[in-house]
């Protein structure tokens, strides 16, 4: 049985907001991604000069060298808005949180050999200082980025790496039965040990790095796309096939997690490089100042842990990234 | 001398239990309703405990659930598993 | 094979979660990667001294946010699907929803990028993710109230053109310059006027009369948004006071820094949330609770509380706050009386009280709404059944700090106007109160740069030097603004409930 209900048509005035309208054409309806990201940075009428850059406006353009029509075109393809993110993440971490309790319960990191143990507490532990480097980093660009896709997507990303520093820090813990002190011998090792060293100087360097899209290429292009496949595709291989099987129900969500923001990094990148010779001679050059030195670090971390397989792990990280420069039009 | 201290809530059933709680523990704590809000007043100090609200709600609870229903609040903030605490300390 | 492993609770769960994430930097100087903590003079000597007390995880924070988020967007989209505008008190009340709409969801995505700013720039890191979780969280509210809205454009004026006359229109550089001013500041003063003065003294005011005003008048989108957001500024709230204790504790030094903002942002929050006492006392067909009212209890009775306890670290009251409890009683009227004579150059309409509105504030505020207000609504009311509905010609003077149309009056004597002046390099700023006065001749530097609408008018930078030219750059259509009655929204509204009576 089906019960008809009519009700009365309420008649619309105007399908959306004006600049949305402006935006996208006439008659075309917006999705709430398109709603909160067009035209919500203020563009004029600017009151007072920033105390803590006097030289520019409190929003300015001129804070990356990067040139744009339209910073607003630098979309997120994933198009997350606050709701949309955190529901994924919470979903995410929920089957996540899964994982780490079983094998916690189940003790299972318990069985593994020795070396594998090393390996986490040496390579992954101190890993998670890195992130929280790339959750800095995140935050420089959505505080200066231009206008509100990148400075929304940031914020995200910035959010995404805090989680992920706090996810290498209870690997840790699973592997210590929540013993702190796996926590300060890893941050020793990322102090002074010189296999880390490479790779804290690159990202103390970055800290200082002013113009947000050089930032955002080296970050989350160059140091995530070499340092990413490095640790949760190559040295997770190793260990699960060295007998560490449970350790991939740890790091399943880093997996998942860089491929999904690369998405968003590649997008970008790709837009900018697009719009103008200038802004791909910029980019490429940006790269060519950076690659060699992230490709050093993370040679000394694949020297340590690889030995003899060094080589090639590294040769396959950077074939790929080079096979995805040239697809961006960062590499010729 | 003003020494309230207060925590608004919003008034929906999530929060009767906490709400039931707060006034069977603060025994100054006064209750304003309106609009889709409660208002509790207590001079200098006003707790909320887990256990209390367990009893009320018959289920265990985790006092960082307030946070779904929390609106407003005035004063210094203790918390930790057992208890919210807010205070006043002059 | 079940273990026996060493239970963490919330605290030493935060502790080791985040523990020593940070590190002090040697291949850049320590000031060099944090280049913004020190200029304003705040001295730190221990940021590890910096206790968080919520302890938010971001596995805690997902879950909780997500879980607010899927409730509050089955509201929003029931909203649409039932077309609950319909449901609410009358289309006044949308006004207020208006205001909200052009002139504070702009300062959410300022809170927004604002705090982003303080979670890369403080040095300690546990006050760096406190800022990172509040600029998220002041994104979510800058998108959720555009989707609730969202729905209201489709059928009202006044929402359309937001995000010109946002930057534009001369009334919302009231809460423009208000937000700049503290976003151009350094972080420090940036968060004691944000999350301290703001949020933890006056956005009570804001939020708690209003969105309970929401529910009062059916408005099921800003009810559900509004009572939401409010949920994270609880934890905002305590940002604010935990950072100003913070500061006071750490050195001698800060405690006159942090007391000269407190009496900046104490007036300057005081004077921005005269236009919310003014929506809540006139716009809300349905009354929940009066400025006057609103004002004993958020502030003579918890924000005195509040300063009390911080008497303990050699703070006193803020300047000025004899005045603005004395002006409880008149300054939502002047806001309006003033609303309504310019509300031709706004995107609002406005209205005179009915009897029954009249009887309301009458008992609200007493003899002096009765002797002074309440006549002059009368007489604006005659003009108006002759036809002669009463709208200034020019634009008024504003003042150079809160930049608020002049209408105010001296606080012994609700009927001499005031207005005071301060020259600096030769030109005169003119301001609307000694609280004001004391801002800009405290920083002449940077008040002079303000942007002061009806001077750019005359001078013709806003499309011309007339209203009409300047309603034009703002595309504000003679329908959107002026008189309610017989408006547009009026219209619809009336068909509405028309239709509505024949089912
Ligand atoms: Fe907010
Ligand atoms: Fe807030
Ligand atoms: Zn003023």
């Amino acid at each position: 049985m089906s019960i008809d209900i009519k009700t009365a048509a309420v008649e619309e005035k105007r399908i959306t907001f004006d600049h949305i309208a402006r935006k996208l054409g006439e008659g075309k309806k917006p999705n709430r991604y398109q709603e909160v990201v067009f035209g919500q940075q203020p563009e004029e009428v600017f009151h007072y000069r920033p105390t803590w850059d006097p030289e520019r406006e409190l929003y300015d353009v001129r804070r990356t060298a990067i040139q744009m029509q339209d910073f607003e075109d630098l979309l997120d393809p994933r198009q997350y808005y606050y709701a949309t993110y955190v529901i994924q993440r919470s979903r995410q971490q929920e089957s996540q949180e899964k994982n780490y309790s079983v094998v916690e319960k189940r003790g299972l990191l318990d069985n593994i050999s020795d070396e594998l143990k090393e390996n986490i507490k040496k390579v992954v532990v101190p890993f998670r200082h890195a992130e929280w480097g790339a959750n800095m980093n995140n935050f420089h660009i959505s505080s200066y980025g231009f206008q509100t896709p990148i400075a929304s997507a940031a914020t995200m990303q910035g959010m995404d790496r805090l989680g992920n520093a706090q996810y290498l820090t209870r690997i840790g813990l699973i592997l210590s039965e929540n013993d702190p002190a796996i926590l300060d011998e890893a941050k020793e090792l990322w102090l002074h040990d010189p296999m880390w060293q490479g790779l804290r100087k690159v990202i103390e360097d970055s800290f200082v790095i002013e113009d947000w899209f050089e930032l955002h290429l080296l970050q989350n292009y160059l140091l995530d796309g070499v340092f990413h496949p490095l640790l949760f595709q190559h040295l997770e291989n190793h260990i699960v096939t060295r007998g560490g099987a449970a350790f991939a129900m740890l790091t399943e969500l880093f997996i998942d997690w860089y491929a999904e923001s690369r998405r968003w990094t590649d997008a970008t990148i790709k837009v900018a490089i697009d719009e103008s010779d200038q802004n791909s001679k910029l980019m490429q050059s940006w790269t060519e100042k950076w690659k060699p030195e992230v490709v050093a670090a993370a040679q000394r971390i694949a020297d340590a842990v690889f030995a003899d397989q060094s080589e090639e792990v590294m040769r396959s990280i950077l074939d790929e990234l080079d096979d995805r420069s040239r697809k961006l039009g960062l590499l010729n | 001398m003003p020494e309230n201290v207060f925590i608004a809530l919003q008034n929906t059933p999530e929060a009767q239990p906490i709400i039931e709680a707060i006034v069977a523990d603060n025994d100054n704590a006064v209750v304003n309703e309106s609009p889709g809000m409660v208002k509790i007043d207590c001079p200098k100090r006003l707790v909320l405990r887990r256990e209390t609200v367990e009893e009320k709600l018959g289920q265990e609870f985790n006092l960082q659930d307030i946070h779904l229903t929390l609106i407003s609040l005035s004063g210094n903030i203790d918390e930790d598993e057992d208890e919210f605490v807010l205070h006043w300390d002059f | 094979m079940a273990k026996n492993q060493r239970r963490l609770n919330l605290s030493q769960k935060y502790q080791l979660m985040t523990r020593g994430l940070d590190w002090e930097t040697t291949y850049q100087p320590m000031d060099k990667v944090f280049p913004y903590d020190k200029y304003e003079g705040i001295k730190i000597t221990d940021w590890d001294k910096w206790q968080d007390p919520f302890r938010l995880t971001m596995d805690a924070y997902w879950k909780y946010q997500a879980e607010k988020e899927r409730k509050l967007y089955a509201i929003l989209d029931s909203v649409v699907q039932n077309n609950s505008q319909q449901n609410i008190s009358d289309a006044r009340y949308l006004n207020a929803v208006k205001i909200w709409m052009q002139g504070v969801t702009p300062l959410e995505y300022a809170a927004f990028r604002g705090f982003n700013m303080l979670g890369r720039g403080f040095r300690g890191a546990g006050a760096r993710v406190a800022c990172q979780f509040q600029a998220i969280d002041e994104m979510r509210h800058y998108q959720t109230q555009v989707h609730a809205f969202a729905h209201y454009n489709k059928f009202f004026n006044g929402f359309n053109q937001h995000a010109r006359i946002r930057d534009r229109a001369w009334y919302l550089s009231i809460p423009k310059s208000y937000f700049e001013d503290a976003m151009t500041a350094g972080p420090f003063e940036f968060i004691t006027a944000i999350s301290f003065s703001f949020e933890y003294v006056l956005t009570n005011l804001l939020f708690m009369p209003f969105v309970s005003g929401a529910a009062h008048n059916g408005d099921m989108a800003t009810t559900t948004f509004g009572f939401s957001a409010q949920s994270d500024e609880s934890r905002h709230m305590t940002l604010g006071l935990e950072i100003v204790k913070f500061m006071l504790e750490q050195h001698e030094d800060n405690v006159p820094i942090v007391q000269e903002w407190l009496d900046k942002w104490f007036w300057r929050g005081y004077r921005l949330l005269g236009l919310i006492g003014t929506m809540m006392d006139y716009m809300l067909p349905k009354k929940v609770m009066s400025w006057r009212q609103a004002w004993e209890i958020y502030w003579e009775e918890n924000g005195v509380a509040l300063f009390n306890d911080l008497a303990r670290y050699g703070i006193r009251m803020p300047k000025h706050h004899e005045t603005a409890t004395r002006e409880k009683y008149r300054i939502t009227h002047e806001f309006w009386s003033t609303i309504y004579q310019f509300s031709h150059a706004t995107a609002l309409y406005t209205w005179l009280p009915d009897e029954e509105e009249m009887d309301w504030l009458c008992a609200e505020y007493g003899e002096l709404f009765e002797k002074l207000y309440k006549p002059r609504y009368e007489y604006w009311r005659e003009l108006d059944a002759r036809g002669e509905r009463f709208f200034q010609k020019r634009l008024p003077v504003v003042c150079n700090v809160c930049q608020i149309p002049i209408f105010h009056t001296y606080p012994d004597d609700p009927c001499k106007n005031i207005c005071l002046v301060s020259e600096y390099k030769g030109t005169k700023h003119q301001m609307c109160s000694e609280g004001c006065k004391d801002i800009f001749d405290r920083e002449p530097e940077k008040y002079c740069q303000a942007y002061i609408p009806p001077q750019q008018i005359y001078q013709g930078n806003c499309g011309g030097a007339t209203l009409e030219d300047y309603r034009k750059w703002l595309h504000i259509r003679d329908e959107d603004a002026g008189e309610y009655y017989g408006s547009e929204d009026n219209q619809l509204w009336e068909k509405w409930q028309a239709e509505a009576a024949r089912v």
